[in-house]
């Protein structure tokens, strides 16, 4: 058996010498060059706040192995989280694209993608060809590769062990770059829970990417891609799909700057393999036409994004050869239709939180998994207790930054999914504690519960998940009313038109039910079973 | 009322509720361009499901989603027939 290769120590260790690209909607990026980090930030902790999926790829090359912590922010995390975010994952600077993205009262450092994709624009440029997003920096001549904005006296890591730190005459001293070796990083990404203060959980690189075999570093290797490095779980099934052969294309519907997604911009860098990036104001046939005209050949998605892209007529447009869904719980019916929509196709399933990690994936075009998998030895160890699934590998979340719960016990990751065991297959019953899951954002009952509750004329109400073969799940609410004389259809309408002002879309109760009561537990709880 | 007609009237209602410009419906609208979203789609498969007793996309033997107004509309129909049946 030949010797595992060695794991990087850093993305731009990972990618050099690839000639991969990104695609984004209106730019293109090339990876050849590893180009520079950002050394102003050695040692600090930092919040990457970027509009475009490309620029936070960007970011996290230029950042990682740098920066001590970097948070990666999704766009749906509010501005008015940012503070506390800032303040409990002692960030020192935020980096983003524009001044725009600055959150006040931090340093703010703007990422140019000279950082990391210079020499590529000058063979570009050199074609012939136009590579729109970089063609400003690149026109602009050899423009330093040093981030705009850097006071040179940010006394980052003054409050940090290790890090810089005040004189002691008070003034500043700058952080020392590290004399050897690199920073080990720590990767912080928001959980997809939405209630109150976003959650926040911290990787390693290592653990992040875990689940990936990739080709040994360097040389002339490229052509062993990640694909074939490794066997079994989530890697048989990518070899199976490359067995036509030819460069590999990733892409996904997830925004890379969300554990599923960051799944595979990571599984494209490490395997040199080219990756087209969503965008969150694209229409679904706009990006399928890109896929295909880029020639994806491994695209991921929840559910929920399988069953919009097999709405669309231009689903026609992609013909991939691995196809690949999380997120959500996939049904018999879903895998059914992208069997038959894409016969050519390796279809899977993975297991993955961001909480848990990749936990791992069922290639036998049924729903659930083979019970033989609880218990069975591995890098990832399975069990299920209370009817919960629980996972334990190197893969798991490390730990909350900022407070939180613990996160493991005796290295098992409680992943808050229940199963159900029917013969020799495990099926997924959905979350504990009522969560609801649509198309992959999760919502707590309590807290759509709460602007139901504060409206005038309402004594209780209870909300929960209805099983939608479109989303997953849908947001339906039950309501006592204090004076039941009081229902009518506007009595309704106020209600919802209440929820609208206060919550996203997806959290609106779809339908709103008036009932004379709500059982309780003999606990004096609302029953969420009932 | 039609099964045509119910659908219709539900594309119309959730739009109006979602605040989704809704474009002119023909049999030949295609789903994701008629201006809903996955989530208006889910409400009014649950709606229907409540008012015509079916929801097709889970008790359909076929495997495939509807494309465009005409294929969703049938599907409820074909659900609704054999149903009856």
């Amino acid at each position: 058996m030949p010797p595992a290769p060695r794991q990087p120590e850093t993305l731009r260790e990972a990618i050099a010498g690839s000639s991969a690209m990104l695609f984004a909607r209106d730019a293109e990026a090339c990876l050849d060059a590893c180009g520079a980090g950002l050394p102003e930030l050695a040692g600090a902790g930092v919040l990457l706040r970027t509009r475009g999926q490309l620029a936070a790829a960007l970011g996290l090359v230029a950042l990682d192995g740098v920066a001590r912590r970097i948070v990666i922010a999704p766009p749906d995390v509010k501005g008015e989280h940012l503070p506390s975010v800032i303040a409990r994952a002692e960030i020192d600077a935020v980096v983003g694209e524009d001044e725009t993205l600055a959150v006040e009262g931090t340093p703010f450092i703007k990422l140019q993608q000279t950082q990391v994709s210079l020499p590529l624009m000058r063979e570009a440029h050199r074609k012939g060809e136009v590579v729109s997003a970089c063609e400003a920096d690149f026109l602009g001549g050899e423009r330093k590769l040093k981030p705009e904005g850097v006071n040179q006296t940010l006394p980052l890591g003054a409050q940090r062990p290790g890090g810089g730190g005040v004189g002691s005459d008070g003034s500043a001293k700058p952080t020392e770059l590290p004399t050897e070796g690199v920073n080990k990083t720590e990767w912080v990404l928001f959980t997809s829970g939405t209630t109150g203060e976003p959650k926040m959980v911290a990787h390693t690189l290592a653990g992040l990417t875990g689940a990936i075999a990739h080709p040994p570093l360097r040389g002339g290797e490229q052509s062993a891609s990640f694909a074939n490095a490794g066997a079994g779980g989530a890697r048989s099934i990518a070899r199976d799909a490359q067995g036509g052969g030819g460069q590999i294309v990733w892409s996904t519907f997830y925004d890379i700057r969300r554990y599923g997604g960051l799944q595979i911009l990571l599984r494209a860098l490490l395997g040199h393999a080219s990756l087209i990036l969503s965008d969150a104001g694209e229409d679904v046939a706009d990006f399928l036409t890109r896929l295909g005209r880029h020639g994806v050949t491994h695209l991921t998605g929840t559910p929920s994004h399988w069953r919009r892209a097999l709405m669309s007529p231009a689903n026609a447009a992609i013909a991939p050869r691995y196809v690949r869904l999380s997120g959500e719980i996939a049904d018999q019916a879903v895998l059914d239709s992208l069997k038959a929509r894409f016969a050519h196709a390796a279809i899977g399933h993975a297991y993955a939180s961001t909480e848990a990690g990749v936990g791992f994936e069922v290639t036998d075009g049924l729903e659930g998994f083979p019970a033989s998998y609880i218990g069975r030895p591995g890098a990832v160890q399975m069990k299920v207790e209370d009817g919960r699934l629980h996972l334990r590998s190197p893969r798991t979340a490390s730990t909350y930054v900022g407070g939180g719960p613990a996160l493991r016990n005796d290295g098992w990751v409680d992943s808050g999914d229940m199963v159900e065991q029917r013969g020799e297959r495990y099926y997924f019953m959905g979350r504990t504690g009522g969560i609801i899951n649509v198309g992959g954002l999760k919502i707590n009952p309590e807290e759509v519960e709460a602007v139901i509750n504060r409206q005038p004329g309402v004594r209780a109400s209870r909300v929960s998940g209805r099983k939608s073969p479109i989303t997953g799940a849908i947001v339906v609410a039950d309501v006592v009313l204090a004076d039941a004389a009081n229902d009518n259809a506007t009595f309704r309408e106020t209600i919802l038109a209440a929820c609208r002002e206060a919550l996203p879309a997806f959290k609106v109760p779809a339908m709103l039910r008036v009932v004379p009561s709500l059982p309780l537990t003999a606990g004096g709880k609302l029953s969420r079973h009932a | 009322m039609s099964v045509a007609a119910m659908v219709v009237e539900q594309f119309r209602q959730v739009a109006r509720e979602q605040d989704k410009p809704l474009v002119a419906l023909s049999p030949d609208t295609v789903l994701l361009e008629s201006g809903l979203d996955s989530l208006c789609f889910a409400i009014i498969v649950a709606r229907l499901e409540d008012q015509l007793g079916v929801d097709p996309f889970t008790t359909s033997e076929d495997v495939y989603f509807p494309v465009t107004l005409g294929d969703f509309i049938k599907f409820y129909e074909d659900a609704a027939g054999s149903q009856a049946a």
